[in-house]
């Protein structure tokens, strides 16, 4: 929802940023308000995973130029944790599986590490549990998920559901989805639209990457960027992701060359 | 004249290691109290050593362990006059669990300490306790058919035990007893100002229908020279289910080598679990022979080592009748400049037929200069079998790390939490709860 008012939550400015001495990303802006919704759309190698990971710090990236602005604050000298515990969530494209940790335990520490952060009592095992059941409606899901190690032997919606289900927990103020709903049958993708709707908040924003629109008939969008070359080239509403599926890529792409040259 | 020439010159092309040995032989002799002659057994069995000699790396069984250090170290044993060594009982007090209380029995640089072990309440007929003072209570046939009687016990190290244990313990339990609680049995070393050859001895019979389980902890914590040549074995009858739990945490000045040998009738059970953190240098050969069919064999191994230390463990599993079943795992966690060996051999012969047999190894690199050898050694003569292995070798994975870190657990933590997560896939089949939380908190604080 866009309000004009509301406090700006992510700013990046001429971002750049390189992986294996490759430049990927080559000049991005993008701001975020508190309570928006922004879809982040693009062909294959344009750069929009690039940027879900360098958002939350992956290691393999190098930011060159440019600043990522959270908060009000600069958050390129963050680590990784420090990120998420300041509110950054970032839903992977392909959630890891970690044999031997429960996915119980792997909740409680994440949740703990949140607490900590904020100078809060880490919460014990008995109230955690209540806190998690309360949390698996939001997704769907069985309690039983939690006792299996996280995410071993899951489908790919168990495993969409599981980066929902931690969202739901974590409560992030920014999250980003990696192309959350590749893959997902039309049953999964409702109930993983459902919960961001659900979590989606005046005081929160998400950031929705995706190869394909019918994701946004369920989470609509306030913002549709398409991303090329490392960069985002235009930006506009709804409108624009539904004329992408028709008509694809290339005529932006086409527009935009003609604008850059003109 | 020309006779003492030819003598000096013999003894100048000795073997260095066959003298070495030969003078280990004599060293372990004086630990044997008079009430334990045993003079066949021990006699017959030097004859074997005779033949033998200190293993080489250029053995294949040695090959990624190297034992050349012990050849400059002069041992000795705790006499068989001289005073016991002794302990006081509140260093090993945090070694007693309380699931095993009043089933404790302590072993102090080989020998029983009576003063320190206690037994109540063992079924009718069943005993535990030392070999010395317990023989008059056995058939003395019977313990012939058993003491040392298992395969394997020409190997060099298990017949140095044989001919030179000070003491043994011995569990005996007759036909359908059930021994409840688990039985602890703690083995200390004591290094002394020269450095100790040690021999603990274990011999564990479960007779037919019988059911036990065994922890069997061996502890020090002096980082003096010390040598402990264990050996255990089992004698699992028809119908017979032991759970054997071995920890092995020597001081970080002691060699280990222990054996343990395990032989299965038909229809027993045998659950393992050896957990090695212990010693500078350990060498465990873990060997299971089947005597009858459908025996169902379980052996989960994890070491986790750090610094300069090394671990090694060999196990044979050896299949000669049909219906067996083994499941076998073993995890290492290896950091610093640590060597970690696994040798997993699985002798399946023409007769064991319908088998069902899976290994798996994983071991964890925590350093660049940490050293994992691996070896699987699958020998398959019957051919209607379901044989499984596998092997590898990994760092702790930096996306997974990356994972946990997005979730604002930090890499200290994340990684804390994968090699717990690693550990305990093997520490959760230790039935005993207050062992296994005491062994996962180690591995807790040790990353």
């Amino acid at each position: 929802m866009i309000n004009q008012n509301s406090d700006i939550i992510l700013s990046v400015s001429d971002l750049h940023a390189t992986v294996d001495g490759t430049e990927i990303l080559k000049g991005l802006n993008l701001e975020v308000k508190a309570g928006e919704i922004h879809a982040i759309m693009g062909l294959n190698g344009s750069g929009k995973s690039t940027f879900s990971k360098v958002l939350a710090g992956h290691p393999d990236y190098t930011v060159t130029a440019g600043e990522i602005v959270f908060k009000g604050q600069n958050i390129l000298e963050l680590e990784p944790h420090e990120r998420a515990t300041s509110g950054i969530f970032l839903a992977f494209q392909y959630p890891l599986e970690i044999p031997g940790v429960s996915n119980r335990d792997f909740l409680r520490v994440a949740f703990n590490a949140h607490c900590k952060a904020r100078g809060e009592d880490e919460i014990d095992v008995f109230d955690f549990d209540d806190l998690i059941e309360a949390k698996l409606d939001v997704v769907k899901m069985d309690a039983a998920f939690l006792d299996r190690s996280v995410n071993e032997g899951f489908s790919g919606g168990e495993k969409k559901r599981n980066e929902i289900l931690q969202m739901a927990l974590l409560e992030p103020i920014l999250a980003i989805l990696d192309e959350t709903d590749s893959g997902l049958d039309i049953d999964a993708l409702r109930t993983v639209a459902g919960g961001v709707n659900q979590l989606s908040t005046t005081d929160n924003a998400v950031v929705l990457i995706t190869h394909y629109q019918r994701l946004l008939d369920y989470i609509v969008p306030d913002y549709v960027h398409v991303m090329a070359d490392g960069r985002i080239i235009t930006t506009g509403d709804k409108a624009l992701a539904q004329e992408l599926e028709s008509r694809g890529y290339e005529w932006v792409l086409e527009d935009h060359r003609a604008g850059v040259t003109a | 004249m020309a006779n003492s020439v030819s003598e000096v010159s013999t003894m100048a092309t000795a073997d260095p290691r066959e003298v070495y040995l030969q003078g280990l032989v004599q060293t372990v002799k004086a630990a044997v109290p008079e009430d334990l002659a045993l003079s066949n057994l021990r006699s017959r069995t030097e004859l074997l050593l005779k033949e033998q000699t200190f293993p080489s790396p250029r053995q294949e069984d040695w090959r990624f362990t190297d034992l050349s250090a012990l050849l400059a170290i002069a041992f000795t044993s705790p006499g068989a006059t001289s005073g016991a060594t002794t302990v006081a009982e509140a260093d090993i007090a945090d070694l007693r669990l309380p699931e095993t209380t009043g089933a404790q029995l302590v072993v102090v640089n080989g020998r029983f300490s009576a003063e320190l072990s206690q037994v109540e309440g063992l079924p009718p007929g069943a005993i535990a306790g030392s070999l010395r003072t317990l023989a008059t209570q056995l058939d003395p046939d019977q313990l012939t058919d058993r003491l040392a009687q298992a395969s394997g016990g020409h190997d060099v190290f298990t017949a140095l035990n044989t001919v030179g244990f000070g003491d043994a313990v011995v569990v005996w339990l007759p036909r359908n007893s059930v021994v409840e609680p688990p039985l602890q049995i703690i083995y200390v070393s004591q290094p002394e100002t020269h450095p100790l050859i040690v021999q603990p001895r274990c011999l564990v019979v479960a007779e037919s229908g019988s059911a036990l389980t065994l922890i069997e902890d061996f502890w020090g914590e002096a980082s003096d020279t010390h040598f402990t040549n264990a050996v255990t074995e089992l004698w699992l009858d028809a119908n017979a289910q032991v759970t054997h739990s071995r920890i092995q945490r020597e001081g970080s000045g002691t060699f280990q080598i222990a054996k343990t040998v395990v032989t299965q009738a038909r229809d027993s059970q045998y659950l393992g679990t050896a957990i090695d953190f212990g010693a500078k240098l350990a060498r465990h050969n873990w060997e299971v022979y089947q005597t009858g069919e459908q025996t169902t064999t379980q052996l989960y191994g994890l070491g986790a080592i750090a610094a300069t230390q090394h671990s090694d463990t060999h196990s044979l599993v050896a299949l000669s009748h049909p219906h067996g079943v083994v499941e076998q795992a073993h995890k290492a966690i290896v950091d610093g400049k640590a060597h970690s060996v696994f040798n997993g051999r699985m002798a399946v012969a023409q007769k064991a037929q319908h088998t069902s047999a899976s290994q798996l190894n994983r071991n964890l690199l925590l350093s660049d200069q940490a050293r994992v050898d691996t070896k699987p050694q699958l020998e398959i003569v019957a051919d209607n079998v379901k044989c499984a292995h596998g092997a590898t070798v990994s760092q702790l994975q930096s996306d997974e790390i990356f994972y946990l870190q997005s979730r604002g657990i930090s890499v200290s933590q994340a990684q804390r939490l994968l090699i717990y997560a690693f550990a305990m896939e093997i520490l959760d089949r230790i039935p005993l709860v207050t062992l296994r939380s005491r062994l996962a908190q180690t591995i807790a604080q040790w990353a």
